[in-house]
C-alpha cells in the first residue's frame, strides 16, 4: 500500500491525503501515517512543482558532463561525488557504468559559466582525471513527462 | 420527373431514431470549457508496444486484406486468451470471426439469427446499438426495464415475463454500460435455467468483461448447456484502450460462425490488417496493460462515488466497467432537464440515463476514464448546481 501512495504523490504532488484514502479503499490517517513516515525516513525528499522555463522568460544552459576520476581507498567515488554535490549549479550526480564514472547535470545562466564551472571547479578536484561537457539542445521529456504536448483530449465525443 | 428520395429510404432505416446520447453530444457542440464526464472510451494511449506493432506490420508491408475470418495466428491467440482469462474454449479455425469492433459482431450475430417475427429480449438500461440493429435485421424488440432496486442486474422471474413463442434471441450486455452493474455466476444460472427449457439464443456482449472490479467475470457461455445457442462479442477497445482500431471479435459454435462469417465476408471482407496485426501483440504481451489500466479505474471509481455521495447524490458502487449511474429522481427534475441545465449553467456534462432506455430515466451516466483531478472538478461544478435546486 505504501508503494500505491508513493505513486500517485510521485505522479501528483498536490493530490489530498483524503483523495488517495479513497481512491486506495484506506483510511486518511493511513495514509497521514505512512506519508509522515516517508517524509521522516527521507523516503519522501521533496515535493517540487515540474516548470518548462522554455515558455518563461528565463535563459539557462543545462549541461551533462561526463567525468572521470581514481577511486579512493574505502570510499570509492563517494567522496567526489559528494564534494560535487555542494555546487548549487550541479542538478544532479549519478556514478555511471561504462566509459566514465560520474554523470553530472549542471544549470547555469550561459556557456561561459559552464565553461569556467567545469574548468575551475570541477577539473580541479583532486582525483578527476577527465572531463568532457555536452550541452542541452532541446529538452523532449523528463521524470516521465513529454515536454511542449498539449493536454487536449483526443477523445471524440461520440459515445 | 422529380427526384424523390423519401421513396427510396426504407422506412426500417428512416424509422430509427437518433441515439440519445448523439442528442446530448450535439447539444455539446463547440461549447467551450466545458468538464464533462461524458466519454465511454478509456483515457488511455493505446500502449506503445501495442501500437508499434501495427507499425511494424505496415514496415514489412502487410498491407493486404487477410483471410475472412482473420489472421490464424490472431485467432489462436484470441483462443489461448479468452481460455487463460475467462475459461472458454473455441476451435480458432471454426469458431472464431475477427471483427470490426466489438458493434460488428453484435451486427453479425443480429444479421444471422434474426428475421421478421422474431422477438429479441433487450434488458435496459443498456448500450444505445441492440435496438437499431434488431430493427435491421427485422426483428422485433422487447424491452425488459431493469430496475435500481436490484443494481439493475436481470432476474429470472422478469425474463420468463417477457418470453413469448416468438422468442428468438436474449441480449446479455454486462459488465453493463452504462449502469457498471454486473451479473454474477449465481445471477447467471438462474437466467441458464429459464433459456435451457426453451429453443432462445443468447447474445453475450463481454466487451467490459475485463474491468470488473470484485469477482472475475463469468461468461454465461461456460454454463452447462449454454455454449451451444450462445454467440460472444467481445473485443479490444475497453481492454487495451484500443477503440480506434476498431478491432472485436465473435465466439460461437461452427454452426453459428459458418453462417455470420458469409455476413461479414460479403459486408467487411476482412477486419484491418494493421488493427490485426497490433491485436496480436496486445493479447501476446498485454496482460498487465490490462492489470495497470484496470487498477487505475477501480481507484477512480472509488473516488467518484465517494465524492458524488459526499455531495448528496446517492450513488451504488458499481461493479464493472468505468461509468457510475447516479440516482438523480430526489432532485424533482426529470433526468434531461437535469443535464441540460448542469451543462448550460454550470458547463459541466454527463448524459442523461433515458438515453439508454426508459428505465434510465431518473439517472445519469458518469464515466469514470479520466484523471483524478478532471473528477474532483467535475463534482465540483455539479456540488454548485445541486446547490441551486
Amino acid at each position: 500500500m505504501k508503494e500505491r501512495i508513493l505513486e500517485y504523490l510521485e505522479k501528483d504532488a498536490r493530490m489530498s491525503h483524503s483523495d488517495i484514502a479513497t481512491m486506495l479503499g484506506i483510511t486518511v490517517e493511513e495514509v497521514e501515517k505512512t506519508v509522515a513516515e516517508c517524509e521522516e525516513n527521507g523516503t519522501i525528499l521533496n515535493y517540487r512543482t515540474m516548470i518548462n522555463w522554455d515558455l518563461v522568460d528565463k535563459n539557462t544552459v543545462t549541461a551533462l558532463i561526463e567525468l572521470k576520476t581514481i577511486p579512493q581507498r574505502d570510499k570509492g567515488f563517494d567522496s567526489v561525488a559528494e564534494r560535487i554535490c555542494h555546487f548549487p549549479e550541479v542538478k544532479s550526480v549519478a556514478l555511471m557504468s561504462g566509459g566514465f564514472d560520474l554523470a553530472i547535470t549542471v544549470e547555469c545562466k550561459n556557456m561561459r559559466e559552464v565553461a569556467f564551472f567545469v574548468a575551475e571547479k570541477l577539473a580541479t578536484i583532486e582525483g578527476v582525471t577527465a572531463t568532457a561537457t555536452h550541452f542541452e539542445l532541446q529538452k523532449y521529456k523528463e521524470n516521465g513527462v513529454v515536454y511542449g504536448t498539449e493536454k487536449t483530449d483526443k477523445r471524440g465525443n461520440s459515445w | 420527373m422529380k427526384f424523390d428520395a423519401s421513396k427510396c429510404l426504407t422506412a426500417k432505416i428512416t424509422e430509427i431514431k437518433p441515439s440519445g446520447i448523439r442528442k446530448f453530444f450535439d447539444l455539446l457542440g463547440d461549447m467551450k470549457d466545458v468538464v464533462g464526464l461524458t466519454v465511454g472510451q478509456p483515457d488511455f494511449d493505446t500502449p506503445w508496444h501495442i501500437r508499434n506493432a501495427g507499425i511494424r506490420s505496415l514496415e514489412e508491408g502487410h498491407t493486404y486484406y487477410t483471410s475472412n475470418n482473420g489472421i490464424m495466428e490472431m485467432r489462436e491467440e484470441i483462443a489461448k486468451y479468452q481460455k487463460r482469462r475467462f475459461g472458454l474454449e473455441y476451435d480458432p479455425a471454426k469458431e472464431i470471426i475477427v471483427t470490426v469492433g466489438g458493434s460488428e459482431a453484435i451486427d453479425l450475430a443480429m444479421r444471422a439469427l434474426l428475421e421478421p417475427g422474431d422477438e429479441v429480449i433487450i434488458p435496459q438500461p443498456c448500450f444505445v446499438c441492440y435496438e437499431p440493429l434488431a430493427r435491421l435485421a427485422g426483428a422485433t424488440p422487447v424491452i425488459i426495464d431493469l430496475s435500481a432496486d436490484n443494481g439493475f442486474r436481470l432476474t429470472a422471474e422478469q425474463l420468463k415475463n417477457a418470453i413469448t413463442e416468438k422468442t428468438k434471441l436474449l441480449v446479455l450486455a454486462f459488465p453493463n454500460n452504462p449502469t457498471g452493474s454486473v451479473m454474477r455466476k449465481a445471477d447467471l444460472e438462474a437466467i441458464a435455467e429459464v433459456i435451457r427449457e426453451t429453443n432462445i439464443c443468447v447474445l453475450s456482449d463481454e466487451i467490459y468483461a475485463e474491468l470488473t472490479y470484485g469477482e472475475k467475470h463469468v461468461s454465461i457461455a461456460t454454463l452447462d448447456g449454454m455454449r451451444e445457442r450462445t454467440i460472444v462479442a467481445n473485443g479490444f477497445s475497453k481492454a487495451y484502450a484500443m477503440t480506434g482500431w476498431r478491432m472485436g471479435y465473435t465466439l460461437a459454435p461452427e454452426y453459428f460462425t459458418k453462417q455470420m462469417a458469409k455476413v461479414h465476408q460479403y459486408g467487411i471482407m476482412s477486419a484491418p490488417t494493421t488493427s490485426q496485426y497490433a491485436s496480436i501483440e496486445a493479447l501476446k504481451n498485454g496482460d498487465a496493460d490490462i492489470e495497470y489500466m484496470k487498477g487505475e479505474y477501480e481507484a477512480r471509481r472509488r473516488l467518484i462515488v465517494s465524492e458524488l455521495n459526499r455531495i448528496g447524490i446517492e450513488t451504488f458502487m458499481p461493479d464493472g466497467a468505468f461509468y457510475v449511474f447516479a440516482d438523480l429522481r430526489k432532485f424533482g427534475i426529470d433526468d434531461e432537464t437535469f443535464c441540460e441545465r448542469l451543462l448550460h449553467e454550470h458547463k459541466c456534462a454527463i448524459v442523461p440515463g433515458s438515453a439508454f432506455g426508459e428505465s434510465g430515466r431518473g439517472f445519469a451516466r458518469l464515466s469514470y476514464a479520466y484523471s483524478p483531478a478532471h473528477i474532483s472538478k467535475a463534482i465540483k461544478r455539479i456540488e454548485e448546481f445541486i446547490k441551486t435546486l
